[in-house]
Formats: C-alpha cells, sequence, structure tokens
C-alpha cells in the first residue's frame, strides 16, 4: 500500500463537465474564422488588416486596463480576442483602419471594463462598438465595395439598394397601397426591384443563392450565411448558444417581414420576402452570434425568448420605417439595455413551491 | 427508446463510467481482522453503545442500541472481542465513536445458505419490528431509517410505492449489481415492503443505461408480481426521490412536505434487500455492497463488505491504487465527499469508494467570474436560480437568499457540473445555509 500518497480533500461535486469560459470563448472564435477568412477573400488583403487592427488593439486595450485594474491578466480566456474578431466581422470592408482599431478601443475599454470587465457589461462590446462607429463615422461606416472585384468599386448592400430604389424609381418609401410601378415595370418585392436597379447599383445579379453563399456587398464577417450557418449549427450542438435566441430573432424578422414588407410595394398584408430579410444585412451574423452572447441576454429561456421577439421586432421596425438600412445591432443593443429589467421579472419558482397567501 | 420518462427538462448528463464494473458480479470481500464500527450511521440520534471492553461478541450481535424512535441499532459485523472504542473521521467528514472489534470465534451467518420462508403470513407489526430491530437505513446514501419511512403516520395512506434503482450518480454500479445478481431477494423484499403500507401502484424505477436489469426484472415480474418497471431517460439527479417521483407518477412534492404527503414512498433496491434478509433471514446489516472503482484502480470491483471494514483494505483487494490519484471519495462523484486518508471505516451508507485521477477531477476556479450563462438553471432541477443565489451570498444578502429558495437546495451538484466558470456553487451554498441558519437562531432570540 502506497505509504504517503497525497489525497485532495474538497467539496462536492468532484467532476466538472469538460466546457468552461475559455473552451467557450476560443470554440467561438475558431467557428467565426471561417467566415471571416471568407470575407477576406471575398473583399481582398485590406479586410485582413482590418481584422488584425482590431483583434490586435483589442487585446492590447485588454492587458492595459487589467493592468491598470491591477488584475490577473487573463487574455488567454479568449474574450478579448473573441470581441476583437466580432468587431470586424461587423466592418465594411474598406473603411480607414483607425475605424476598427478607436472601435474597439471603445468596446473594451468603456463597453467591457468601465462596467466591471468580464460578466459585468451591460451591452455586447462588439455590437455596442458597431453602433458607435455607424453614428460617429456614417459616411464611412456605410460605404461598400463590390465582391470579387479587385479595383474596389463603390456600390451598396441589397438591403440599402433595395431601400434607396424604392424611394427613387417609384417615389415612395413607406406603406402605401398604390401598386409601385413605374414607366411600364411593376415589382413586387425586393429581389424584383433589385434586378431592375442592379446594372446602376449593384453591378451583379441578386439570386437567393447569391445573397446565401455570400456573393453581395456587406460587412467583411456577415456575407456568408452557409458559413455562418454550419458554425451555428455546431455550437448549438455543443450547447455554447442556445437556440430561444436566434430562433425567435429571425422567426420574428421573417414573420413580421411576411406580413408587412408586402405594403411597401403595394401587394398588401401577407405578402412580404421573408427570405430576402434572413438573408441580407447582419441578421444571421447577429441572431446567432452577437444576440447569444450569454452576458448580456436573460439568464432564463422565457427571458431568452421575449429577448428574441423584441429584438426581431425593432429590426424589422428599423428595417421598414428607419433612416438606416440595418437594424440588427441597433436591435441587440436595445434589448442588452433591456435584459436587467427582463431578469428582474422573470423568475423561476422552486420546484413545488407555493406561494404563501398574503397576511 | 425516444420518449422514456424522466423528471423535466432540467438536469445534466455526466459520463457515467458505469463500463468499469457493470459487468462484474458481486463478490465478497475479506473479512476484516479488525472492524471499525461507527456509531453514527444514520439520520437521527447516534446508537448508544451497550458492550464493554474485552467482552465477547458474535456475529451479529446488538452493540449499539438506537436512542429513541429516530435513530438505529448498530451489529457487530464479525464474531469477536471488542478491544477499545476511539475517535475517528466517518466518510461524511465528522468525528464519530467507533467501536473496535478484533476477529475471533466462529461465523454464524456468513457463508451459511439461508432458507427462504413464506413470508405472506407475517403481519404488518413483525415486519416492522423486524426492520427495526435489523438497523436497515437508506442504503442509498441518506442513511434516513427505514422503520420511521415506512411508518406512516396516521390518517395518511401511501397509494405508491417506488423502488429507486435509478443508480444515476456517475461511476457506482452496486444497485445495479444487486439487481442482475439478486433479482429474487429483491421483487420478494418490494412484496414484504407492499404488505406494510399496501400501495396498489409498485413500480421499479431504472434508467435505461442498465438494459440487462431491466430486461431481466420485467421477464421476472410477468407471471409473479404485479410490480411495473419503469424505463427511465438518463439522467442526473433522477436517483432523488422527489424527482424520482415527479418522472414516473408526474406528481411534485411541495418543498415543506415529504413523500408520503403526495402518497408515495420511495426506497432504495439496496434498502429493499437488506429489508428481505432482515424479514426473512433475521439478518442484521451487518454488511453491504460497494462498488471499488474509478481510473485510479487498478482492478475495480463490486464487494459485498462487511460495515467496519477500512477503505485501504478494500482499495488493497482491488489491485491497489495508480499513481496518479487525486482524490478518494466515498458515495458518488457529485455528492460523495473526499476523504482525508484511507483509515475510514465503511458505514452503512457507504455505496462506493471512488478513487479519481488528475484528468477526471478538474478544479474550481478561485477567482472564477460568473458570465451569466444561465446554464445553472437549465441545470437545476429544483427550480432554483443558482447564478442568482450565488450573486445574493456574494453580497451577504441572506434574506434575500432565503427568500430565493436557498433551502430547497439539495446539493446535488449538477449546476457546479455544468457551471463553464468553474464556481464552487454547491460550496457556496453550504456556506450560506449555514450562515442563514444562525441568522435566523440569532433572531430567534
Amino acid at each position: 500500500m502506497e505509504k504517503d500518497i497525497k489525497l485532495v480533500v474538497s467539496s462536492s461535486p468532484h467532476i466538472l463537465n469538460y466546457e468552461s469560459t475559455k473552451s467557450i470563448m476560443w470554440t467561438v472564435s475558431i467557428f467565426l474564422l471561417p467566415a471571416t477568412i471568407f470575407g477576406v477573400y471575398a473583399f481582398g488583403i485590406y479586410a485582413a488588416f482590418i481584422v488584425l487592427a482590431s483583434i490586435l488593439t483589442s487585446i492590447t486595450t485588454e492587458v492595459i486596463i487589467l493592468t491598470i485594474r491591477k488584475k490577473a491578466i487573463c487574455i488567454d480566456d479568449g474574450s478579448a480576442f473573441l470581441t476583437g474578431l466580432l468587431v470586424a466581422m461587423n466592418m465594411p470592408p474598406s473603411v480607414p483602419l483607425y475605424i476598427p482599431i478607436i472601435s474597439s478601443i471603445f468596446a473594451i475599454a468603456i463597453v467591457k471594463h468601465a462596467f466591471g470587465g468580464l460578466g459585468q457589461n451591460w451591452a455586447n462590446p462588439a455590437v455596442a462598438a458597431r453602433v458607435f462607429a455607424l453614428f460617429a463615422w456614417t459616411k464611412e461606416m456605410t460605404t461598400w465595395s463590390t465582391p470579387f472585384i479587385t479595383d474596389s468599386v463603390t456600390t451598396a448592400t441589397p438591403l440599402g439598394a433595395s431601400k434607396v430604389a424604392l424611394v427613387e424609381n417609384f417615389g415612395i418609401g413607406h406603406i402605401t397601397s398604390a401598386t409601385a410601378s413605374s414607366g411600364g415595370v411593376s415589382a413586387s418585392g425586393p429581389l424584383e426591384i433589385l434586378r431592375l436597379v442592379s446594372p446602376d447599383v449593384l453591378k451583379t445579379d441578386v439570386t437567393y443563392f447569391k445573397l446565401f453563399f455570400g456573393l453581395k456587398a456587406g460587412c467583411i464577417g456577415e456575407i456568408s450565411i452557409f458559413l455562418l450557418l454550419i458554425a451555428a449549427i455546431y455550437l448549438i450542438y455543443r450547447k455554447i448558444i442556445t437556440l430561444e435566441v436566434p430562433f425567435f430573432f429571425l422567426g420574428t424578422i421573417a414573420l413580421s417581414a411576411w406580413i408587412f414588407d408586402g405594403l411597401k410595394y403595394g401587394q398588401g398584408f401577407y405578402a412580404g420576402d421573408p427570405l430576402f430579410h434572413l438573408l441580407t444585412g447582419g441578421a444571421v451574423l447577429g441572431a446567432f452570434f452577437c444576440a447569444t452572447d450569454m452576458v448580456t441576454t436573460p439568464l432564463t429561456v422565457a427571458g431568452r425568448i421575449i429577448f428574441g421577439i423584441g429584438a426581431g421586432l425593432i429590426t424589422i421596425l428599423v428595417r421598414m420605417f428607419g433612416g438606416l438600412p440595418e437594424g440588427v445591432s441597433l436591435a441587440i443593443l436595445f434589448m442588452n439595455m433591456l435584459t436587467p429589467a427582463i431578469d428582474r421579472f422573470i423568475k423561476i419558482t422552486p420546484l413545488g413551491y407555493i406561494k404563501p397567501k398574503k397576511g | 427508446m425516444l420518449f422514456e420518462k424522466t423528471f423535466g427538462s432540467n438536469g445534466v448528463h455526466p459520463e457515467d463510467y458505469k463500463y468499469l464494473t457493470c459487468q462484474k458480479k458481486i463478490e465478497s470481500a475479506y473479512v476484516p481482522n479488525i472492524a471499525y464500527v461507527p456509531i453514527i450511521q444514520h439520520i437521527g440520534s447516534p446508537a448508544k453503545i451497550i458492550v464493554e471492553i474485552g467482552q465477547k461478541v458474535e456475529e451479529g450481535q446488538l452493540i449499539a442500541s438506537a436512542e429513541g424512535f429516530v435513530s438505529v441499532n448498530v451489529h457487530s459485523p464479525i464474531p469477536g472481542k471488542i478491544v477499545g472504542f476511539e475517535e475517528r473521521y466517518i466518510s461524511i467528514g465528522r468525528k464519530s465513536k467507533v467501536i473496535v472489534i478484533e476477529l475471533d470465534g466462529e461465523f454464524k451467518k456468513t457463508g451459511k445458505t439461508f432458507t427462504n420462508v413464506d413470508y405472506n403470513n407475517f403481519s404488518k407489526e413483525y415486519i416492522l419490528k423486524a426492520i427495526r430491530e435489523s438497523g436497515v437505513v437508506g442504503l442509498g446514501g441518506a442513511t434516513f431509517p427505514t422503520h420511521v419511512k415506512l411508518s406512516i403516520p396516521d390518517g395518511k395512506k401511501a397509494d405508491t410505492l417506488i423502488i429507486n434503482g435509478t443508480e444515476c450518480e456517475p461511476f457506482i454500479t452496486c444497485d445495479h449489481r444487486l439487481m442482475l445478481d439478486r433479482s429474487e431477494d429483491l421483487l420478494d423484499g418490494v412484496n414484504i415492503i407492499n404488505k406494510v403500507i399496501d400501495a396498489q401502484n409498485v413500480y421499479i424505477g431504472i434508467e435505461s443505461n442498465k438494459k440487462d436489469a431491466i430486461q431481466k426484472l420485467k421477464s421476472l415480474c410477468k407471471n409473479k408480481y404485479k410490480i411495473k418497471i419503469i424505463p427511465l431517460a438518463v439522467k442526473y439527479p433522477q436517483g432523488d426521490e422527489k424527482q424520482l417521483i415527479k418522472a414516473i407518477t408526474g406528481r411534485v412534492v411541495p418543498v415543506d412536505k415529504l413523500p408520503v404527503d403526495c402518497g408515495v414512498v420511495v426506497l432504495n433496491v439496496s434498502s429493499t434487500i437488506a429489508i428481505k434478509e432482515a424479514v426473512v433471514y433475521e439478518k442484521p446489516l451487518i454488511d453491504r455492497v460497494v462498488t471499488i472503482t474509478g481510473n485510479g484502480i487498478v482492478n475495480p470491483k463490486n464487494l459485498k463488505v462487511k460495515i467496519g471494514t477500512l477503505v485501504k483494505d478494500l482499495i488493497e483487494e482491488c489491485g491497489g491504487l495508480k499513481p496518479n490519484v487525486k482524490k478518494i471519495i466515498i458515495g458518488g462523484p457529485m455528492m460523495g465527499f473526499s476523504q482525508m486518508n484511507l483509515e475510514t471505516p465503511i458505514t452503512k451508507g457507504c455505496s462506493a469508494v471512488i478513487a479519481l485521477t488528475d484528468e477526471d477531477s478538474k478544479d474550481f476556479e478561485q477567482n472564477a467570474i460568473c458570465i451569466s450563462c444561465g446554464k445553472c438553471i437549465n441545470a437545476c432541477a429544483f427550480g432554483l436560480m443558482p447564478t442568482i443565489l450565488n450573486k445574493y451570498i456574494k453580497n451577504k444578502l441572506y434574506e434575500k437568499a432565503l427568500d430565493s429558495g436557498l433551502m430547497f437546495c439539495k446539493e446535488c451538484g449538477a449546476c457546479s457540473w455544468v457551471c463553464p466558470a468553474r464556481i464552487p456553487l454547491v460550496q457556496i451554498f453550504r456556506m450560506g445555509k449555514d450562515i442563514s441558519k444562525k441568522l435566523i437562531l440569532s433572531k430567534g432570540k
């Protein structure tokens, strides 16, 4: 018998799940890389500089702030890397480099650490940074380039173009029952309207296929819906992201787009094009990877369902009535702010607990 | 089966490691030369020692008698001589007075074949008395005196009897083996219990990772007994009494009530067999089946062990420890107790001795940061919000923690297991409960 074996004495349980904060952060990061690399491949090497700049700035800022706060440097947990990566994925492919750099500093220093660091932030740092950049440098943040064209030509995103084209070609931007027709042509939805204008604005014909596989203008990380969905499926299988938020987020977008979006084209109710709204803008990137951030979403399943529906409604409101073509990041930011309130009101009752009667 | 019964959408799925021992038949362990028999082996007041140093005892002789109703008799596991009394740490991490018996004399029960007597004519009172005198407790780990559980208060009626064969803790296979190796004894035991409580519905709940046991018991029950075998989905903590009741009957036991208030009595498989031995064979509870397992044990086994055998003897019998052992657990890895040394005696509540290696047993983070992922809320089968309780206790808001149901925590460990930040939630809740209890007491004065 071993004479002097050393035994560890501790509180139960004595076995733990393999998943840790670190493994979660790095798994999400790694599974976001294919979509990012596709973005770099589509928009050229300059996009890679944007990605590198924001990741390096994020990590450097994290180290500096943790040093100032006299905390242990724990950049190996991957949260700074992930924030930097998400900031870059939400950048248009031709922004000047100072924008991702300042946005990353804003994300880490102001949104994350000013409120207490990991686990304490009130909003998703990457989303808040994107909204910050959008309002600080609106022109740069809405200048797009065409994928797979080397001499970067300025273009528009499908979502933006459909909005502009609707106003310019048909003189309507809001709900009207009048038939959207002009000069003998009529359009019954966003895809058709883009086909009418695309030779001028988008330099390419728009199909669902192209939208799905990323042959469209957009932010670096959001264009390849295909690669994002593959990553999302794996992360859901690993239980790193929960299905409630993305399902109800995208479901609400699709449902309300189907019900109301047709009004814009004079088609009445229940004639919208839900697929177009899901495949354009940052809907998939936002719903699966930004709105599922654990810190800033509600704790309970019911809370997360409310979060998802709320974010979906705000997105569609911005897309239909707002001045901006895209509303996903605004919607997530708004629901992030509502999260503490949701958690306050949605509570679980213990099993077999009967509320004592008042009095 | 896709739609097996279970208690709800909560719970966790730890790797079960049952393959280490589930194929190994129960063997009898070596009889210890010296048995260390604690007088605290159950919930309730400690038994009172009724022997003196130097006195000769026979196998199965009463050596400490129950003090009051909620207390249990303790019998000598071996024939021999009382050589002393000492204070010793027992498996649950507290000290107890221990009766030390040196082996000497002849075994009158061990090794003998028992004759089955027809128990159908036994009266309810006789059965209860036999259970009480034999010192039977809940052998799943809770060690609640069985005669107390079976003495149903006047005015209450149990219409359902559930035998707990879930064995939801990883590693442990003693109940699994008992269901296979001693199926008839188990079914007899169920019938004997039902003579006391007279329930219409009798179930044995078994998790479906024990397919062979389900098959065997089902085929045995087909013609002879009116016992229903219920296969359950594999999920922790299904072996908890209230979760099992919810899984099988759909009834929810109120937090401040006992299962019998919902008309249900739950007993463990090992206890059921002990009851048969006590009633039919008149054999007191002096041995139990213990699973000696874990990746740190050279040759894991299911052993029938005399109460009072030291852990180190059992480990030696299983080929010793591997060099990378980190913890020795008595009980399951989710709710068991880690031991300071190998000098702990086996008591009635020890279902397993588990040697965990460095790879099995990860450490909690000292300065863990909660990232509010909510995984603990989905894990908690008792409907608590561990992350919120943790924040309340951290900020010393004990009253709020109590309002949020801190006292309803069963310390099953599902939340700690699932926590990606590796926060020692169960430890924090234990501490919070202790402080809250003191606060309530000081307020009462």
